[in-house]
């Protein structure tokens, strides 16, 4: 069932053209920023931009901090809120589970293709801004650490890497609250919305002193966390307890959509 | 095949299915009639798991459902309220993936089983265009290629002649009656009377929500009895005639006899003009409406 799955996302001419609009945000503030030669204060702007300019294989880093807090949540909510009420609004969703398939491998299934779209989304993005970063940006090391202390390319590659991998994790809280919510309303937009609601609400909440006592909880609040990899030394506290808060909102979303699916009369 | 005992499913204050006892038999054409809104399709769902009964139970080749689905619903091909496929693929391509779906199918054997049940239903020459530039037939009949897709055991079909045209129907018709042979059983759930006294060798009938008869469709239309008689001489073959005759119109009536060949003897012996003459049956719909009442579609006022 997984492999199927991940057949029909791959081979969707719309997982792609996703992917690319995603891509295509942080392709042209790297073009702009090349042609214009104007980069951001330091401190000011998305995160990392303010070395590229110097440093282009930091371009990737910047690249996945200027999609996170949007662009790549929206699609996530759009492609998990399809998972189950885009099925059943096509009238497949009967047929799937005649084959049959169990409703729980159903769910896992979609949310095993969600993450394989979020880590294909990541690393397009990634990717591209490292070709364009070598290429049209500077390549004068710079001191890569936010701490100030210049790091070595092997130990930005790893961080980079850990990093993306943090950005694919920070994905799967939205990605089980639109699935759940997919599982509920009967038009996949509706759940996407749903998704997106959480999060603006999750990041107005962050800007609220009132709200503090519940940011920690908050699935936004520990995102742009994986800016403490690159401080020298690595600052874990917050992406541990950044990655601790996707997996509870994976288990308890999943876990309320599995008990919801797995008793709901399918209508479709 | 499949049984149901008191199987009742209730949407908060409405009994849509109301206690039914099913008796499918193996080798059966099973006929499932009722009216729009009499809980056909309700039934349907739950006999394949995707709803839920408020109580009863359901058996299917003796194992309880939905409890044994993973082994019961591998051998059973279906269509649930028309057909739905991905518009974006071509009918082939749907058909792989959904026998993709579920790993019984041998992989090997997946193209030649694909190509024969699109043969199957008469869509083999079908190009590689997408299922969402489909006709509503051609969408009906790769339904229906997917449901014979395994050559199942049993065939849960509701409406499968849906937006078909007389030469579309005639042919699933016989296809139906072909898998039949072979020896699927087949449960056909339908409103349309002629489909089901054609192809059917066992009839349900279910009036909102009540099964009010299940009996074989030979039993139903029996002979009654009686001897149906049409004649321009009604006065002269009612003086003939030695059994208590009624007279229905003009030109026809019926004699309380069994024995047409007695009736056909004395009328012309008489120099009675006979114009047709043969044992009275009743038809499937005269039996239908007379064990239900009319259709939830149906807002009459009382």
């Amino acid at each position: 069932m997984i492999g199927v799955e991940l057949r029909k996302m791959l081979r969707s001419r719309r997982t792609w053209v996703t992917i690319l609009l995603i891509n295509a945000l942080p392709t042209l503030v790297g073009v702009l920023l090349a042609v214009t030669d104007l980069g951001p204060r330091p401190g000011s702007g998305p995160a990392f931009l303010s070395a590229v300019l110097s440093d282009g294989t930091l371009f990737p880093l910047a690249a996945v901090a200027i999609v996170l807090p949007l662009f790549l949540p929206t699609a996530v909510a759009v492609v998990a809120g399809e998972a189950i009420a885009g099925e059943a609004q096509a009238g497949t969703l009967r047929y799937v589970l005649a084959r049959p398939v169990g409703r729980t491998r159903l769910l896992v299934a979609k949310l095993v293709s969600v993450v394989v779209f979020v880590i294909l989304a990541v690393l397009v993005v990634a990717l591209s801004a490292y070709v364009l970063g070598s290429f049209l940006l500077g390549d004068q090391p710079v001191s890569a650490s936010v701490s100030g202390t210049t790091l070595t390319s092997g130990q930005i590659a790893w961080r980079t890497a850990l990093a993306l991998g943090y950005a694919v994790l920070s994905m799967l809280g939205v990605a089980a609250i639109a699935l759940f919510l997919s599982t509920i309303v009967e038009s996949p937009l509706a759940a996407a919305m749903g998704a997106l609601a959480v999060l603006i609400g999750s990041s107005l909440l962050l800007t609220l002193d009132a709200a503090n006592s519940l940011s920690p909880f908050l699935p936004t609040r520990y995102w742009l966390s994986f800016i403490d990899l690159f401080r020298d030394p690595i600052l874990w506290r917050n992406v541990v307890r950044g990655t601790g808060l996707q997996l509870a909102y994976v288990a308890v979303f999943l876990g309320a959509a599995w008990a919801h699916f797995t008793t709901k009369d399918i209508t479709d | 095949m499949i049984r149901t005992e008191n199987l009742t499913k209730r949407y908060r204050a409405v009994v849509a299915v109301d206690q039914i006892d099913l008796d499918v038999r193996e080798g059966d054409i099973y006929g499932f009639l009722g009216a729009n809104g009499s809980g056909k399709t309700t039934t349907v769902r739950m006999l394949l798991g995707l709803a839920f009964a408020t109580s009863g139970d359901i058996a299917i080749t003796g194992q309880p459902m939905p409890k044994s689905r993973s082994t019961v619903l591998p051998m059973i091909g279906s269509l649930v309220e028309g057909p739905a496929a991905y518009g974006r693929l071509s009918g082939r391509n749907n058909l792989a993936l959904f026998d993709a779906i579920n790993a019984t199918g041998v992989r090997r054997s997946r193209r030649t089983r694909i190509e024969e049940a699109l043969d199957r239903v008469g869509l083999g020459g079908v190009d590689s265009r997408p299922v969402k530039t489909y006709s509503l037939g051609m969408r009906q009949r790769l339904g229906l290629a997917g449901a014979i897709l395994r050559t199942p055991r049993l065939l849960i079909l509701d409406e499968p002649t849906n937006g078909l045209d007389p030469q579309g129907i005639r042919e699933i018709r016989d296809l139906l009656l072909d898998m039949n042979q072979q020896g699927t059983t087949v449960f056909l759930s339908s409103h349309l009377l002629a489909e089901v006294e054609q192809t059917c060798s066992r009839v349900g009938v279910l009036d909102r929500g009540r099964l009010v008869l299940q009996d074989d469709l030979a039993t139903l239309t029996a002979p009654t009895g009686r001897t149906f008689v049409r004649t321009p001489d009604v006065a002269e073959a009612q003086r003939v005639l030695s059994s208590p005759v009624t007279a229905l119109s003009d030109d026809s009536l019926l004699v309380e006899t069994d024995d047409p060949g007695a009736v056909n003897t004395t009328l012309v012996r008489a120099g009675v003009r006979v114009l047709e003459l043969g044992p009275e049956r009743h038809t499937l719909e005269d039996v239908v409406l007379a064990a239900t009442q009319s259709g939830t579609d149906s807002m009459a006022r009382p």
